[in-house]
């Protein structure tokens, strides 16, 4: 590993000014499951570790009926799945936190750090589009809001600029009758990356699809959302023929490729069934029943 | 290049150390400090032989810098016995022969106390899914499996009389 | 010896075979019914305490005062010639030592040397080390630096520069016979049939066995199938990463920490390479965190010891992860195809095999291991084996628990299991018409001795699950058998008696999974006391005699012995002292479980200790074996799996292993290691291999993408011990930690198949494979 600098900020303020000094060589530090194994690979040459933990806006984590969810950026799984309350409201979210890793990358793995490294396989990024969550980013210069399926522009790169960090995440609070889920496919039960995966949301009202979301991972240079799922969905009756047309558009629109983690075909085709399964555990988590 | 000066409670001692940024926490515990009971598998996380207890939760030593020990408490395979005694989980590995090589065995030890000290009566499962970031290359996992229910069954014997 | 070791298994014709039933087998059961006092039973390991409080020292625990670290820089091409390297930039750099490369090795020639695997030129070993004008594979060591601590060490070793011409690859052993293929090594000629040839090729050696005449056992009978199949490079997989700490001292001895599977064996390969006496070299070896074959290779100790040398410091050099993975031995992907044909009665006519095992970057890919065992279970008139050892450019392979021979059981135990489908006859009542036996002659020569093929095919039989019902759709359920020779070579044993009656054990066999154990409880089953009274110790190569490697399932086989054979010098020397207390002639007195008696006079062992200095000093014995009475191990599976269509992941839902251990010394870790070697043979059959892009270079070299087993992905394995007493042993011990990696390959793969109808041809049976074969069903 090359020598870094290591800042611990305690304030938000302190925080920015850091990223705003070091710029292009600042990496934030959360859990360090990403950025550790990156530094021993060679990146982050005389790079400024800023260890955010230490920032309160960075680590909240709140819950309300009518304000939804802030989930601090360095929140670790744990925490998430940890608090009750949260559970009950987001399964979908909770389905991604709790197969990040194993038990010990969940004690240090925060999802604001899984969507900031920007990989195709982030397990938490999908989930976090299906529930149409929106990054609070901050700078020196200001704050600004971006959608989470816009935050990911390449693989390993975010939208955000050199001087920018991620605050907190902020999910809307779950409608009424909606339910959501992740999947994934790995070949092992656990600690592997999702050779495909499939975030969904879904509102149900009398006996149709009132909303409906898909997107993916593992099949694009960043996570997918699929718009064309979510519109073979919405309006339609709650049955099995109509989730099948889903998870076909999710399967249409992904653009795997072959690598060791399986072939693009094989991708493609695991997109339709995770899809599918996933639409109907969240229909069930929505209190739904299939025709 | 600047050494940091760390302070943190290790095993219940207070532990001050100097370490360099980009020093793991691994790096730490066995090189400065001499813990050499915490292992090296694979330095990415993905093994669990590095697994200490950092502020009550089992992380991987390795994905730590020893930079953010600074005021934690950390748990190593050497602060489990107390004393000469050794704990239940120790002894139900001896006894269950849940080790072969043993190379696993100190971060398998310590992941298995979070469990039972978080759920005291846990099922087959709840122990493979705990366990799941912990490799084992020799014993097929049965016997450590078996011994963490042993163990919890003996707590709950003892807690109830 | 208390019991003669009887001839090696060739020359075991004393012993009649048991007369073949007509139409039918024998059960032929002669269990190990004999009971002991200590051994079988299950005391705490001497080395237990150290090993679950952190405090036992492994390779890399080990740091000398002074210490310098040591990294190695590692070839990124699989095939390149070596144009230049500049080592100038490295030199310079802060806090580094001393940088090296081949060239600091002493000069090999054409020597050839025996370093435990039969006649190797030494330029091969040398090569191995660190690569000299070529590099054969992707992480082929080039050059090393020595610096003030790791992360300078790695630095500087990136800051050496060096020129490649990189040269075509080949990656399997068809791709590397291809005439046209780049040769890996100019000098290689090929021995064909025992004969060197003229040829210059990749194929090291082509072999064939024969017995009988397969054409005309194929035309008796009456269904033939014949299939190919291919198997991944896969990795041992310990979880210590490979280590050694050097120090050559300035008194010229060179002394070496390091976990290995033989101490003895670095010792002699370290001087040979460093052409310098065998008794300059101490070799301490560390508790080891696994090896599996794996460790008996070296690969750093020479560079590490140079580095001192140079420096005149301490080095220490631990292997990455990916150093694991990239610059090790794996064991061979292979390319195999077998022929079996039986007659409408269910006797097998003929069985023909043609392995090609790659060797990786040097010859030895174990395919000889592979052919002795691809079809030892089976008594079969006409047998034909042909076996190439071919050069790819992968790492060069080490043994990997019994290696060679779970990839040949893949291909073999998968056409067994479709000629008795064809038949329409039970898989294992099949096995059982045609299992080998006492006095059945392998292709390659020897005849067994007393073995337990048909105990342990009884065992599968009459076991439970092979009669429970499945529980659910899509799951299946395969049975398989796989053998391993098991091996003897060489033990030494020291023997020292404490004045309370306690006794130091000193031997010299790695202990990775506690022998230490299953040693002393062999001597103290002969002295008649506890197993904890005896403290045994493995120490370093000039404080015990030569011992050799852990492996070929040998160390409670043969270090045991070797503590048995001292306990008995022990017991004869207990004998003396007694006589001379009771004036009495030794003759007279009696030994029986650690009592001594003669003329109505009685003694405890602990007694007699206690007046060893009045009886003529202290009381110590040695003894050394190197035992020819090894015993086979057979060992089966029956295993139940559930396929998901859909993704085609494979669960293994449930899973028993049996196997015949000829004595279970200690049955905990007897069932530990068949449960260790099953889930071994699971990984294998369903996720680990080396994925390797076209350019030669390893994708997964993490233990992220190269997918071990984890504990969710199991099910209790449950065990089945069968012992048929190895009559080559005291205690009729065989040898247990081998062959339970064989056959989980293709009981799996017959489950799938019972499961969801697919032959799998290829390893590994991962969901894309599993669910390409089914999309084209």
């Amino acid at each position: 590993m090359h020598s870094v600098q290591y800042h611990r900020p305690v304030t938000l303020d302190e925080c920015l000014r850091l990223f705003d000094r070091f710029g292009k060589q600042a990496r934030a530090l959360a859990g360090g499951t990403d950025l550790l194994v990156q530094m021993r690979a060679g990146h982050c040459r005389n790079g400024a570790v800023v260890d955010v933990k230490h920032v309160p806006e960075l680590n909240e984590l709140r819950f309300g009926t009518s304000d939804g969810l802030t989930l601090g950026a360095a929140v670790p799984c744990y925490r998430i799945y940890g608090d009750a309350t949260v559970s009950r409201a987001y399964p979908g979210l909770i389905d991604t936190v709790s197969m990040i890793g194993g038990t010990q990358i969940q004690g240090r793995a925060s999802v604001g750090g899984n969507l900031c490294n920007a990989a195709p396989s982030a397990d938490a990024v999908p989930a976090l589009i299906a529930l149409r969550a929106v990054c609070r980013i901050a700078s020196v210069r200001g704050e600004r809001e971006l959608p989470v399926d816009q935050f990911c522009i390449a693989p390993g790169r975010n939208a955000m600029a050199d001087n920018e960090v991620l605050v907190s995440l902020h999910v809307p609070p779950p409608p009424e009758h909606s339910g959501a889920c992740y999947l994934r496919f790995i070949p092992r039960n656990e600690m592997d990356i999702a050779v495909a995966g499939a975030g969904v949301s879904v509102t149900l009202g009398n006996g149709t699809f009132r909303d409906g979301r898909v997107a993916l991972a593992s099949v694009a240079p960043t996570p997918l959302l699929v718009e064309k799922a979510g519109v073979a969905l919405r309006g339609q009756p709650v049955e099995h023929e109509v989730i099948a047309r889903a998870a076909a558009a999710a399967k249409a629109a992904a653009r795997p490729i072959t690598d060791m983690r399986g072939t693009a075909e094989y991708r493609k085709h695991l997109c339709e069934v995770l899809t599918r399964r996933a639409l109907e555990k969240a229909v069930l988590r929505a209190g739904g029943t299939l025709a | 290049m600047q050494s940091i000066h760390v302070r943190s409670t290790i095993n219940g001692q207070p532990a001050e150390f100097l370490c360099e940024p980009r020093q793991s926490l691994l790096e730490v515990l066995r090189d400065v400090l001499r813990l050499t009971g915490t292992k090296e598998g694979c330095n990415d996380g993905n093994c669990g032989a590095c697994t200490v207890e950092m502020d009550g939760r089992i992380v991987p030593a390795c994905l730590v810098l020893g930079a953010e020990a600074e005021g934690a408490e950390i748990l190593t395979v050497e602060g489990i016995a107390k004393g000469s005694a050794l704990h239940d989980l120790q002894s139900a590995f001896l006894t269950g022969a849940a080790l072969q090589c043993g190379i696993c065995t100190p971060g398998f030890i310590v992941a298995s106390k979070a469990l039972l000290d978080q759920n005291p009566n846990p099922s087959e499962d709840e122990i493979r899914l705990w366990l799941a970031n912990n490799l084992c290359r020799c014993t097929g996992y049965d016997k450590i499996v078996r011994s963490v229910q042993a163990t919890a069954s003996l707590c709950r014997e003892e807690s109830s009389t | 010896m208390t019991v003669a070791a009887t001839d090696s298994e060739t020359t075991g014709q004393d012993r009649k075979p048991g007369p073949a039933a007509a139409n039918g087998y024998e059960p032929n059961m002669v269990l190990a019914n004999q009971t002991f006092d200590i051994v079988g039973s299950r005391p705490v390991r001497h080395d237990g305490a150290d090993k679950v409080t952190g405090r036992a020292v492994y390779g890399a625990d080990v740091t000398l005062p002074g210490t310098l670290h040591g990294a190695i820089l590692r070839s990124p091409h699989a095939h390149a010639r070596i144009l230049s390297i500049d080592t100038s930039r490295a030199e310079q750099m802060d806090g580094v030592h001393a940088v090296m490369t081949a060239g600091d090795l002493p000069d090999a020639g054409d020597k050839i040397v025996d370093v435990g695997e039969g006649d190797t030129p030494l330029a091969y070993v040398h090569g191995n080390v660190l690569a000299k004008d070529k590099v054969l594979y992707q992480g082929h060591a080039v050059a090393a630096v020595a610096a003030s601590n790791a992360h300078v060490a790695l630095e500087a070793a990136s800051a050496i520069n060096i020129e490649y011409d990189v040269l075509p690859c080949s990656l399997t052993a068809p791709d590397a016979m291809r005439p046209e293929a780049a040769l890996l090594h100019d000098d290689l000629v090929t021995k064909e049939l025992g004969e060197e040839s003229n040829r210059r090729s990749n194929v090291a050696e082509h072999f064939r066995w024969t017995k009988g005449d397969v054409e005309t056992g194929f035309a008796r009978a009456d269904t033939i199938v014949e299939r190919s199949f291919d198997t991944a490079t896969v990795h041992q997989g310990y979880i210590e990463p490979h280590t050694v700490t050097a120090l050559w001292n300035h008194d010229g001895r060179l002394l070496l920490w390091c976990s290995t599977q033989g101490a003895f064996v670095v010792r002699d390969v370290v001087s040979t390479i460093l052409d310098i006496p065998v008794s300059t070299v101490k070799v301490t070896p560390t508790e080891i965190g696994g090896g599996f074959g794996g460790k008996i290779p070296v690969y750093m100790e020479p560079v590490a010891a140079l580095l001192s040398r140079k420096t005149g410091r301490p080095v220490k050099i631990v292997m990455s992860r990916e150093e694991v993975f990239l610059g090790t031995g794996p064991t061979a992907g292979t390319h195999t195809r077998v022929k079996i044909g039986a007659s409408a009665d269910g006797k097998i006519q003929a069985m023909e095999a043609e392995l090609a095992y790659e060797a990786g970057a040097y010859p030895g890919s174990f395919v000889v291991p592979g052919g002795m065992c691809v079809f030892a279970a089976y008594d079969c008139e006409n047998v034909a084996v042909d076996g190439y050892d071919v050069v790819v450019n992968k790492p060069s392979c080490a043994a990997y628990r019994a290696p060679g021979s779970p990839q040949a059981a893949f291909a073999a135990e998968q056409v067994i299991d479709e000629v008795a489908l064809r038949l329409g006859l039970d898989p294992v009542e099949f096995r059982l018409l045609n299992a080998a036996r006492e006095g059945t002659r392998r292709a390659d020569g020897p005849k067994f001795r007393r073995i337990g093929c048909v105990e342990v095919l009884e065992a599968v039989k009459n076991h439970p699950h092979y009669s429970a019902p499945l529980v659910g759709p899509n799951q299946g359920r395969g049975v398989a058998i796989g053998f391993w020779f098991n091996a003897g070579l060489e033990s030494s044993c020291t023997l020292n008696v404490n004045t309370n009656g306690t006794v130091n054990l000193v031997e010299g066999s790695t202990d990775i999974g506690g022998t230490r154990t299953s040693i002393a409880m062999q001597a103290a089953e002969v002295l008649g006391i506890s197993a904890q009274d005896i403290l045994p110790e493995v120490v370093d190569t000039d404080s015990v005699g030569f011992t050799s490697v852990t492996g070929g399932s040998r160390t409670t086989f043969a270090t045991g012995w070797a503590a048995h054979d001292a306990a008995q010098k022990v017991v004869d020397e207990m004998k003396t002292r007694a006589a001379m207390l009771w004036a009495v002639e030794p003759e007279q007195v009696e030994h029986s479980k650690g009592t001594y008696t003669a003329n109505g006079s009685s003694a405890t062992f602990q007694e007699l200790a206690a007046q060893a200095s009045r009886t003529g000093g202290p009381i110590s014995a040695s003894a050394t074996v190197k035992p020819r009475g090894v015993g086979g191990s057979f060992a089966a599976n029956i295993v139940d799996v559930e396929v998901d269509p859909e993704t085609g992941k494979v669960d293994i839902v449930r899973f028993t292993a049996v196997q015949d251990v000829g004595k279970a010394v200690h049955p905990s870790y007897v069932e530990g290691q068949m449960q260790g070697g099953s889930v071994q043979g699971i990984g294998w059959a369903l996720n680990e291999e080396y994925f390797m892009g076209e350019d030669g270079t390893m994708r997964n070299s993490t233990l992220l993408d190269y997918r071990m087993p984890t504990t969710l992905d199991l099910p209790m394995i449950d065990t089945c011990i069968v012992e048929v007493a190895n009559p080559g042993h005291p205690f009729g011990v065989r040898g247990v930690g081998e062959a339970n990696i064989v056959p989980p390959l293709p009981a799996v793969a017959n489950a799938i198949h019972d499961a969801v109808g697919v032959r799998m041809q290829r390893l590994p049976m991962s969901p894309p494979a599993v669910w390409a074969a089914l999309a084209k069903t």
